[in-house]
Parts: structure tokens; C-alpha cells; sequence
């Protein structure tokens, strides 16, 4: 698979889908058979491209050589600005996620969507390359380009094709995500002065203009402290929002709730991830000091979103924001594990973003099952349904339980092992994040009793038919996943361990040394 | 063979996965093959993997099979959890008989079920029970462990919800569930102890350091002992967390028989055991345990004496029972705990299965609907008569080695050491009559008087009644290998489980003991005292129910006593407490959390976009009326003076050259003026 190292094969996978998107703009609009095969033809090339990467990935390497099938050019040479692709594990098993998620999105969509077709697919297509970009950057303004990006095309999926309250959740999605870029961007600009000229009486370094990422690695720190807690700050409500951590959340329901599956899929099982990928990227390893002094300020944060998240998931009634609440309370974990800033907590949150990517998106694509059937999520419109539908009730048994983090399906291994980390740093905190395992259990069976026990007795819901061949397809893999994960870990835990020694050599220098240097 | 140790768990997983695969699609003829073969082989295969074990290594010395790193875990040395099986004194005698009972309730639940709906599903389910079951006990490492703990949690879920149309079911297999995920939460919490301060999760790695210097883990290993417990309490049905089992009876009866009495539930009990030396670090770990124990099976006997529901009588039993348990565990006597989960997995099973094969002729769970079965259902009634007479604790019937030795082994622990144990000798004692009472009460209703019922009870068909005989016989049999110390030495027959499981409880120095010796006097003393209880119960129960056929006595005093028989009859409200506590409370706190999140969270970010709107609507009215007025007024301006200027510009050249000219002279004649 090692020849993947001789092409800049993360350009070819990030642009591959916006061709993909070129071409279906310049189909004929009653093409509706030609516009579906090009968007799974590309989106399907684009995953199959995309596993040599997991292969061809070098899990040995250390230092910066973490960073891999690197693709450098000058691009504006006046700001610093280079075109710089390059991935380490962590971004490896994002993309890996991506690029399967996105074709299952295009394949689960063939029913779902009735209208405009062309460009819901050409969007879809689109947004996978904002996707893939954000994940290969190596460059600020790429980076900023790439995450600007994918705003617009998930607007659109929601905003047109959505439901009742689509326009409302849309621009929710769209003025609170750009309001977080913007303070990101500001802090951006911040880091560009500071590394040159300075600004605001901050002394700069002098050096020549970059915005290159790994550059801002050496130096972020020895940017001073107080410099550093603003930038920190302005990155971290861009990612903040993002994530959602609490009290930034409010968003996620709505955009959940309104948007077609394949868009719930894609935010749940990706762009959720932009905020997390974004703390372990930028925040941890640029502003270690200000991560230790804001540290207490996010892992609060976290073991709220946690247990409230629940909580408030708990007391829905529409399944799909019930799961959206989950959510919140899963990047909880997440969250968690990043600040708990020591091996075992990265490597869980990063573990744990795959998970969530792959539980979450399944619980989403089975919603979006039902929903097709039924024109409604409310559960108390259900009742039963194990009966009719046998085959359905067992796909979603099986991920509401990996959802719940059973032992021996994916959720338990990033769970323990986050908690394992946050257990290092201090026991109340793994406790109280424990404590989520519980209500967890709780939303989910009463959520799964309501829907599948009981007598069927809703009339509108004796005519239900069970999965067909092609809903199956789409779940299949995310089952195989589950079980994979839970099971054996070991390759996932193999890819990401440099990284996240990487990050933890910048945040917590101490932390090797004090162990004899293993 | 012993390095195939690790197909014992396998074929019941395959099992499932082929029965699973297929689901509805297989014929029931190949499910039946399928199920019991795969635990049949897991049955054979372990037992010839003990007897090789036991031959190669003798019983001192653990065989662990290794099959891969499962979880690496990064710490500062790094932690590798792995995916490997434990053969030892413990998991041996588990896997015998989980295997063997579970077996047998397989082959009964052929006959039980054969007339059910979705019987491929729950031949399914119990695979993965059978599964996960030895996975817990075969697990080398505390973290395996919990994935068979876990892993019968939801079985157990599945199974008690099997009638997941009916309500009860559904609710019941939820509760059970829940409940369980809080006491695994303090399991959870005690593996990350262990984890951090002995830098491993494997069993012999981590007893092996807190052996070779148990003063340094003195205080942790108290609060992990105590983590631990609250697992077992989940588990194993005890205060607070025992609440799940009566209603896990909503499942098939073969599920009680296996999963709520026989298996799972004595999981708690295994761990406790396991675990041992945390325990004896901690004497307050150890009295929590003794104390729970004790008042749990007091407590759960007690609700036992007024239940109507055949299932419900042995479900408290079950609790009470298990309480005494871990009434021996925290008093140090470990090897006798491990000895009454033995012989209660077979009288208990029978119970329940004897109570399945009733259900099963009399359509009913009410015992006031059967009666007189005695003469319709002969084997049912013998191997009945046999394990009540095993719990009752009648000798030679296996329950009185077992209940005798752990009353030995409290009173040995009041007399060594602690005085306020006697306490707990006389609340087990008390327990013991009741037990007798409520048991033989059960007994006589059910099989003694006149038939009550509506249908034509018959016997059950052979693959049910076979494993009755079975497990009827082993009731009977099973305590021979356990026999007190003066029997012992009067007939000259060893004690056999409890030399096997000697090295489970090494003698450390700096951790409580776990043996006692009592004189022979005194151990007579108690033979007979315990022996006199159980008959006292059963005396009083032939008085009040065999005696007097009409049950007059009895009505009497339960008529002077309205009160305190409601109360028992209602369980003394526990379960009402709690849902009026913590249910309901969890669900308020969801409520006011989900208002809190729309109300104010949400709320202020509409507010935000309403002040924005707000500002926008104001900027827009300034920027209409003052911006664009002064804009537009320039404009006007501009407009005035063009058509105030326009005028003069007519387009004809005369005009012009005429201004001009008057210009000009005017001008010209100005300059001469004024000159």
C-alpha cells in the first residue's frame, strides 16, 4: 500500500468529491438515476482511496514525522501562506471516518431525498472536501478556508431540505458557527503578528510571516502567559461551539432535529469532531500554559455537559433530540479525556471521537429509518415495533447498546479509558464522568422500550415494513465497526499513541521525564 | 486440554451467533441441537480441562491462557489488559457447575418453551448468557471480568424482558438493568483504583504485590474492597440495590432457574471472593459485608412469608440466601460462601424448575390456585420435597452442610473475635426458621389439601422432568462434599471443598484470618441447634397449613394483624419508597434540566438574536430616517438647485450668446462706473 506515498494522495482524496460535485452540476437535473451513481461513485472512490492511508501510515515514527504523506508548496509567499497537507494518526482515523460516513450519507439518502437532487448530492460532495481539507491542513488560512468551507454546504442541507423549522435551525447553525470562526480567525491573526511585528504592545518574535501549524507548535510555548490565555480563549469559543460543549449547545438539538439524516450523520459523526480535533491540534499544544490554568474551567465543562446532557436527553420525547442530547453528553467524555492532558485521556477522546462518529451516525441513519416510514420521531407515536419490524429492532438494539458503552462493543473501550486517564488526575472526576454510564443506560432502554416493547397498537403502524437490503448496507459496516473496536483496539490505539505523545510532550513536558523517559 | 480453556465460553458464543444469524428462519428441532450441544461441549470440555489441570498442575497452582493484548492502556508502565482465561481452586468449581446446571436448564427449557413464541430467540439468549457467564468466572483480570458482568446484566435484560409485549416484562428487565449499571458504576470506580495503584488488572499480579507487602495497600485496598461490594450488592441482589429480583421473575421460569438463582446472581459472592484480600485488609469492609449480608437475608426471608406468587416465595429466598453468603464472606469464611453458592446453584434450580413444571400444568403462579399436586405430578413433587428439604437445611440434604457450616463459621468469628457478631449468628438463626417456615408453607399448599385450580394439571413431559431428577438428586448429594469438622473426624471423610479451595485465602500475615476452629462440643452443640430450628420452622408450617386443612389458624392471626401483614405482603413499600425517591427525583431532575435548557440556555440565545434583531429594526429605522433623510434631503437640495438652475439652461444658443453679451456689457459698464 506504500504506494500511496508516491501520489499527494490527500489533495486527490480532498478534491475528488468536489469534482464529483462539478460533474453533477453539469448533469441534466431530470438525470436523477445518473446524478445518485456519480455522487456514490465518487464518494465510494473516495473511501476506497482513503484505506491505503491506513496501511501505508507510518505508527512508528516520532516527533514531527508524526505528520505524513506531506504535499508543501509556496502558495502566498507575501502573507506566509504555504499550501502544507500533511496528517498524523489522529487526523488518519477523522479521515477514515469521513470518507466512510459521507458515501454511507450518499447511499442512505436515495429515498430520503425527493427534491432538487443534484444539488443535495453536489453539496454533499462539497462539504466532504471541507471536511477532508480541515483534517490535511497544515496551514492556518488553509485551515480557516476549509472550516469556513463546510459551513455552507450543511447550511443548504439544512436550510433546503429540512423540516418544519428549518430556516430557524439553520441559521442557528450557520450565525452561532461563524461567530466562533470569526474569534478563531481573530486569534489566528493574533498568533500572525505575534510570531512577526507584534501588536497591542505584545513584543513579536521577528520572524519571517508563516501561518504554518507545526511552526506554531515550536514556538507556542513560549508565548507569554497572559498573550496566551486570550488566544486560547478566541480558539476555544470556535471550538467550544463547535463540539457543543455546554452552555454553547443549544444549536445542536435544532440543527439535529431539522436537518435531512444524511446532514444529522455528517454533524454528528463529523463536524462535532472539528471542535475536539481543534483542542488537540491548536489549543493543547500552542497554549500549554493557558491549558493548565483554564484546565479546571473545561473539565468542569465537560463533566456538566456530561451528566446535564443526560439529564436533559433524558426528558425528550423526539427521538431525534433525545439523541442529539446524547451527544452533548458523549463529547462530554471527549472533552474529558483531552483535558485530562496524559496519554490515556487522548488516546480514549480521540478513540472515543471514531466511536461516536460510527454510534452516533447509526443511531441517526436508524432514526432517519423509521422516519421515512413514519413522518415522526415522537416515540409515543410507537410502541411494538420489535414485532413488525424484527430486523430493525435488532440493528438498533445493538447500537443503542454500544451507544451505552456495553463491554466488548466500541463505546466501553474509549469510555474506560478516557476515565482511566481523567482517573489520574483526580478520582471525583472519572467518578462523576461514570456516573453519565448510568443515566446513559437510563434514556436509552426507556427510549428503546417505548419504541420496540409493548403491544403494537398504533394502526398507522401495522403496515410498517422491515429493512430492505440497501438500509442494511448502510448499517453493516458501522455494526462491524462496533464490534471490531470493542474487540481489538489494538490497531486503532497503534496509529494514534505517537500523536498523542506528541501533544503531550508539549503540554506536559514533565510527564515523560518523570517516568524515565518511556 | 486445559489450553482450550478458552472454548468453554466459545461454543455457547457460537451458539448464539449461529442461532442469531438465522434467527426465526432455523427449525426449532436445530435451534434445540444447537443450544444444548454447545453447552453441552463447553460442559465436557471444561470438566476435562479441570481433571487435566488438576492432574498437570495440581490445584495451588492458577493455569492462565493468554489469547491477546485486548486493551494497552498508557500509564507510566504500560498497562496491556488482556483477552486471557484463568483456570484456579475458584473458576474451576464455577465453571462445574455453571456448566452442569446450565446444561440441564437447557434441556428442560426444550420442554418449557416448546410451545412458545420466539423460542430461537431465547435459545439465543441464553447462549450469550452461557457466554458471558464464564467469561466473568474464566476472566483472568479484573476488566474481562466486567465484560461478563456486564455482559449477564444485559442477557438477564433480554431475558426478563423475553415478554417484551406485556408491560411488566419490559418494565421489569429495564429496572433490572438499571439497577445493576449502579452497582457496576462502584465496580467501575474500584478498577480504576486497582488499576492506579498496582499498575495491573491481573488477578495474580495484583494479590501478588498486596501479598508480599499488604501494609502499604492497607487504606486503598479498604475503599476497593468497598467499590467492589457495591458491584456485588448490584449483582447479587442485596440491601440496598435487591429491588430488580422479584421483578425479574417477569422472565421464562428457566431464566430464573439459570440466570436469577443458580449463576448470575451468585456472581456477587465470586467477586467477594475473588477479591478476598482486598476485603481482609479492611476490617470495616469486611463488617460491612458481614452486616449487609446478615440483614439482607433477614429482611428478604421475612418478605418471604407473605408472598402468594410461587416465583415471587423462591425470588426472596433467593435474596436471603444470598445474603447469607456474604454473611460467611464477611466474617472471613470464604470457602464456605463459595460452598453454599455451590450447593444452592442445585437446590435452587430445582426449586425454580420445580415451580416451572407447576406453572407449566396449572397455567398459574398462584400458589392458592394449585393444591394437592402430590398425586398428579410425582416426580415434580419428590425432587420438590428434595431441595426444599435441601434449603430448609434438614440433613443430610446438601443445604445443611452448607447453611451449618456458615452459622459454624459466624459464631467461631463472635467467639475469636468480635462479641457483636453473635448478633449476626441470631439473626441468621432467625433466618434459618423462617426459611423453614415459608418454604415448607409453599410446600404444603402447593402439594398437600385439595386441588384449587380450574385446569387438569398432568406431569410435565421427560425433557423437564429429567432434569429435575438431576438436580433433585444433587440437591441431595452436593453437601457430602463439605462435611463439618467433627463428622469429619467421627467418619473419617475429608472436606473436600474446602481443601480445594485452600489456596484461594493464602494466609497473610497483617490480613483477617479465614479459618476459625470451634471445639467439638460446641460444633455439636450447633449441629443440633440449627437442626432444631429448621425443624421448629417446618413444625410450625405443618401446624398453621398441613395440619389445619382449612388454614383457620392462620386466617386468624393474619385478621389480628391487618397492618403488619399488608406491610409484608406490600414489601414493606421499599419499592414504592424508591420510586418516590430516586426514580422519581432523577425524573424531575431531567424535567427541570430539559426546561432549564429551553427556558434559559436556549432562551438567552434567542434573546440574543431577538436583541440583535431589535438593534437592527432600530438601526434600520435610523438608517431609513436620519442616514438615508440626510442622504435624501442632500439629494432634495440637489434637486431644488438643479431645477432652480435647470431653468437657465434652455439649449438655445441665442439665449446664451444673448446672457453673454448682457454679461459682458454689464459688466464693461460697471468697470467704466466705477473707474
Amino acid at each position: 500500500m506504500d504506494f500511496v506515498k508516491t501520489l499527494p494522495i490527500l489533495s486527490i482524496l480532498t478534491y475528488l468529491p468536489l469534482l464529483g460535485g462539478l460533474i453533477i452540476v453539469f448533469l441534466n437535473k431530470e438525470n436523477v438515476k445518473g446524478v445518485k451513481a456519480v455522487a456514490t461513485g465518487i464518494s465510494g472512490l473516495t473511501f476506497l482511496l482513503s484505506i491505503p492511508l491506513w496501511f501505508a501510515y507510518d505508527h512508528g515514527a516520532s516527533g514531527q514525522g508524526i505528520f505524513q504523506f506531506i504535499e508543501k508548496g509556496s502558495w502566498i509567499p507575501s502573507l506566509g501562506v504555504n499550501y502544507h497537507f500533511g496528517i498524523d494518526g489522529i487526523a488518519l482515523l477523522l479521515i477514515l471516518l469521513t470518507t466512510l460516513l459521507s458515501f454511507i450519507s450518499v447511499y442512505s439518502s436515495f429515498t430520503a431525498i425527493q427534491n432538487r437532487e443534484k444539488e443535495y448530492y453536489s453539496l454533499l460532495l462539497l462539504l466532504e472536501t471541507g471536511m477532508l481539507g480541515v483534517f490535511c491542513s497544515l496551514d492556518f488560512f488553509l485551515f480557516y478556508l476549509f472550516w469556513e468551507l463546510m459551513l455552507v454546504p450543511m447550511y443548504f442541507l439544512i436550510g433546503v431540505w429540512g423540516g418544519p423549522r428549518k430556516l430557524y435551525a439553520a441559521i442557528k447553525f450557520f450565525l452561532y458557527t461563524l461567530v466562533g470562526g470569526v474569534l478563531m480567525l481573530l486569534g489566528i491573526l493574533a498568533l500572525y503578528f505575534y510570531n512577526t511585528t507584534g501588536f497591542l504592545g505584545f513584543k513579536g518574535l521577528g520572524n519571517p510571516v508563516s501561518l504554518d501549524i507545526l511552526h506554531f507548535h515550536q514556538i507556542g510555548a513560549g508565548i507569554p502567559a497572559e498573550l496566551q490565555f486570550w488566544i486560547f480563549l478566541a480558539f476555544f469559543f470556535g471550538f467550544a461551539i463547535k463540539v457543543p460543549m455546554f452552555p454553547f449547545h443549544t444549536w445542536l438539538p435544532d440543527a439535529h432535529v431539522e436537518a435531512p439524516t444524511a446532514g444529522s450523520v455528517i454533524l454528528a459523526g463529523v463536524l462535532l469532531k472539528m471542535g475536539t480535533y481543534g483542542f488537540v491540534r491548536f489549543s493543547l499544544p500552542i497554549f500549554p500554559e493557558a491549558t493548565w490554568k483554564l484546565l479546571p474551567w473545561m473539565v468542569a465543562l465537560s463533566l456538566i455537559a456530561i451528566v446535564y446532557g443526560a439529564l436533559v436527553a433524558m426528558a425528550q420525547g423526539d427521538m431525534k433530540k433525545l439523541i442529539a442530547n446524547s451527544s452533548v453528553s458523549h463529547l462530554g467524555f471527549v472533552t474529558l479525556g483531552i483535558f485530562a492532558l496524559n496519554p490515556k485521556g487522548l488516546e480514549g477522546a480521540t478513540l472515543q471521537m471514531i466511536n461516536h462518529g460510527i454510534s452516533t451516525g447509526a443511531l441517526f441513519l436508524l432514526v432517519g429509518i423509521i422516519y421515512e416510514r413514519r413522518h415522526t420521531r415522537m416515540m409515543e407515536e410507537f410502541g411494538g415495533l420489535s414485532h413488525q419490524m424484527p430486523n430493525y429492532a435488532i440493528y438498533f438494539m445493538i447500537i443503542a447498546l454500544s451507544s451505552m458503552g456495553l463491554p466488548a462493543m466500541n463505546g466501553f473501550v474509549g469510555e474506560f479509558t478516557i476515565l482511566a486517564g481523567a482517573f489520574d488526575r483526580n478520582w471525583l472526576w472519572a467518578a462523576i464522568g461514570a456516573s453519565g454510564v448510568i443515566l446513559g443506560a437510563a434514556y436509552m432502554l426507556w427510549m428503546y422500550q417505548r419504541v420496540f416493547y409493548g403491544k403494537l397498537e398504533n394502526e398507522k403502524n401495522k403496515g410498517l415494513t422491515d429493512l430492505t437490503w440497501r438500509e442494511k448496507w448502510t448499517l453493516i459496516p458501522l455494526v462491524v465497526l462496533v464490534f471490531w473496536i470493542g474487540l481489538y483496539p489494538k490497531p486503532f490505539f497503534d496509529r494514534i499513541s505517537q500523536s498523542v505523545k506528541y501533544v503531550v510532550q508539549i503540554v506536559d513536558p514533565g510527564y515523560y521525564g518523570s517516568i524515565g523517559g518511556k | 486440554m486445559k489450553e482450550y480453556i478458552y472454548l468453554v465460553p466459545l461454543f455457547p458464543l457460537l451458539g448464539f451467533l449461529l442461532i442469531g444469524f438465522t434467527w426465526s428462519r432455523m427449525p426449532r428441532k436445530w435451534v434445540s441441537i444447537i443450544g444444548c450441544t454447545s453447552v453441552g461441549l463447553s460442559t465436557v470440555l471444561g470438566f476435562g480441562a479441570i481433571i487435566d489441570w488438576l492432574l498437570t498442575m495440581g490445584s495451588h497452582h492458577p493455569f492462565v491462557k493468554t489469547l491477546y493484548v485486548w486493551l494497552p492502556l498508557k500509564t507510566a508502565v504500560p498497562l496491556d489488559i488482556p483477552f486471557a482465561f484463568q483456570l484456579d481452586a475458584l473458576s474451576a468449581l464455577m465453571v462445574a457447575f455453571v456448566t452442569f446446571v446450565g446444561f440441564w436448564i437447557h434441556i428442560y427449557s426444550m420442554g418449557y418453551m416448546a410451545h412458545e413464541e420466539g423460542y430461537n430467540r431465547f435459545f439465543a439468549y441464553l447462549n450469550l448468557f452461557m457466554f458471558a457467564m464464564l467469561t466473568l468466572v474464566l476472566a483472568d483480570n479484573f476488566l474481562l471480568m466486567f465484560v461478563g458482568w456486564e455482559g449477564v446484566g444485559l442477557c438477564s435484560y433480554l431475558l426478563i424482558g423475553f415478554y417484551y409485549q406485556e408491560k411488566w416484562p419490559a418494565d421489569s428487565g429495564k429496572k433490572a438493568f438499571i439497577v445493576n449499571r449502579i452497582g457496576d458504576f462502584g465496580f467501575l470506580v474500584g478498577i480504576f483504583f486497582i488499576a492506579t495503584h498496582f499498575g495491573t488488572l491481573r488477578y495474580e499480579e495484583v494479590f501478588a504485590k498486596l501479598q508480599a507487602d499488604p501494609g502499604a495497600y492497607l487504606g486503598v485496598a479498604g475503599i476497593i474492597a468497598l467499590c467492589l461490594f457495591v458491584g456485588a450488592t448490584g449483582k447479587s441482589a442485596q440491601l440496598p440495590l435487591y429491588v430488580w429480583l422479584p421483578d425479574a421473575m417477569a422472565g421464562p421460569t428457566p431464566v430464573s432457574a439459570l440466570i436469577h438463582a443458580a449463576t448470575m446472581v451468585t456472581a456477587g459472592v465470586y467477586m467477594v471472593a475473588r477479591c478476598n484480600l482486598f476485603f481482609r485488609a479492611s476490617p470495616t469492609a469486611m463488617a460491612v459485608v458481614a452486616v449487609v449480608g446478615a440483614l439482607t437475608a433477614l429482611f428478604a426471608a421475612s418478605m418471604g412469608l407473605a408472598q402468594t406468587d410461587i416465583k415471587k416465595v423462591l425470588a426472596y429466598s433467593t435474596i436471603s440466601q444470598l445474603g447469607y453468603m456474604f454473611l460467611a464472606a464477611g466474617v472471613g469464611a470464604y470457602a464456605v460462601a463459595m460452598f453454599h453458592v455451590f450447593t444452592h446453584a442445585f437446590f435452587k434450580a430445582c426449586l425454580f424448575l420445580g415451580s416451572g413444571s407447576l406453572i407449566h400444568a396449572c397455567h398459574t403462579n398462584d400458589i392458592f390456585e394449585m393444591g394437592g399436586l402430590k398425586k398428579v405430578m410425582k416426580t415434580t413433587h419428590w425432587t420438590f420435597l428434595f431441595s426444599t428439604l435441601a434449603i430448609a437445611g434438614i440433613p443430610i440434604w446438601a443445604g445443611f452442610f452448607s447453611k451449618d457450616a456458615i452459622l459454624a463459621s459466624v459464631f467461631a468469628f463472635a467467639q475469636h473475635h468480635h462479641g457483636w457478631a453473635y448478633l449476626l449468628y441470631g439473626l441468621a438463626a432467625v433466618t434459618a426458621f423462617m426459611t423453614a417456615f415459608y418454604m415448607f408453607r409453599l410446600y404444603f399448599i402447593v402439594f398437600h389439601g385439595e386441588y384449587r385450580g380450574h385446569g387438569h394439571p398432568h406431569e410435565s413431559p421427560r425433557s423437564m422432568t429429567l432434569p429435575l431428577q438431576v438436580l433433585g438428586i444433587g440437591s441431595l448429594l452436593v453437601g457430602l462434599v463439605g462435611v463439618p469438622a467433627v463428622i469429619s473426624h467421627l467418619f473419617h471423610v475429608p472436606n473436600v471443598i474446602e481443601k480445594f479451595l485452600h489456596p484461594l485465602t493464602p494466609e497473610v500475615e497483617g490480613l483477617a484470618e479465614t479459618t476459625f476452629h470451634l471445639s467439638d462440643s460446641m460444633e455439636w452443640i450447633l449441629i443440633f441447634g440449627s437442626i432444631l430450628i429448621a425443624c421448629g420452622g417446618i413444625a410450625l408450617a405443618w401446624w398453621l397449613y398441613k395440619a389445619d386443612p382449612e388454614w383457620k389458624r392462620i386466617k386468624a392471626f393474619t385478621a389480628a394483624f391487618p397492618r403488619l401483614h399488608k406491610t409484608v405482603f406490600n414489601k414493606y413499600y421499599v419499592d414504592e419508597f424508591y420510586d418516590a425517591t430516586a426514580v422519581g427525583g432523577t425524573i424531575k431532575l431531567s424535567k427541570a434540566s430539559a426546561a432549564f435548557d429551553q427556558g434559559v440556555i436556549d432562551g438567552t440565545v434567542n434573546g440574543m438574536r431577538h436583541a440583535t434583531v431589535g438593534t437592527s429594526l432600530l438601526s434600520g429605522f435610523f438608517d431609513l430616517r436620519v442616514v438615508d433623510g440626510a442622504v435624501n434631503g442632500l439629494a432634495w437640495l440637489n434637486k431644488f438647485c438643479g431645477d432652480l438652475f435647470r431653468r437657465v439652461q434652455t439649449g438655445v444658443v441665442q439665449n446664451y450668446v444673448f446672457v453673454f453679451a448682457l454679461g459682458v456689457f454689464l459688466s464693461l459698464g460697471l468697470y467704466l462706473l466705477l473707474k
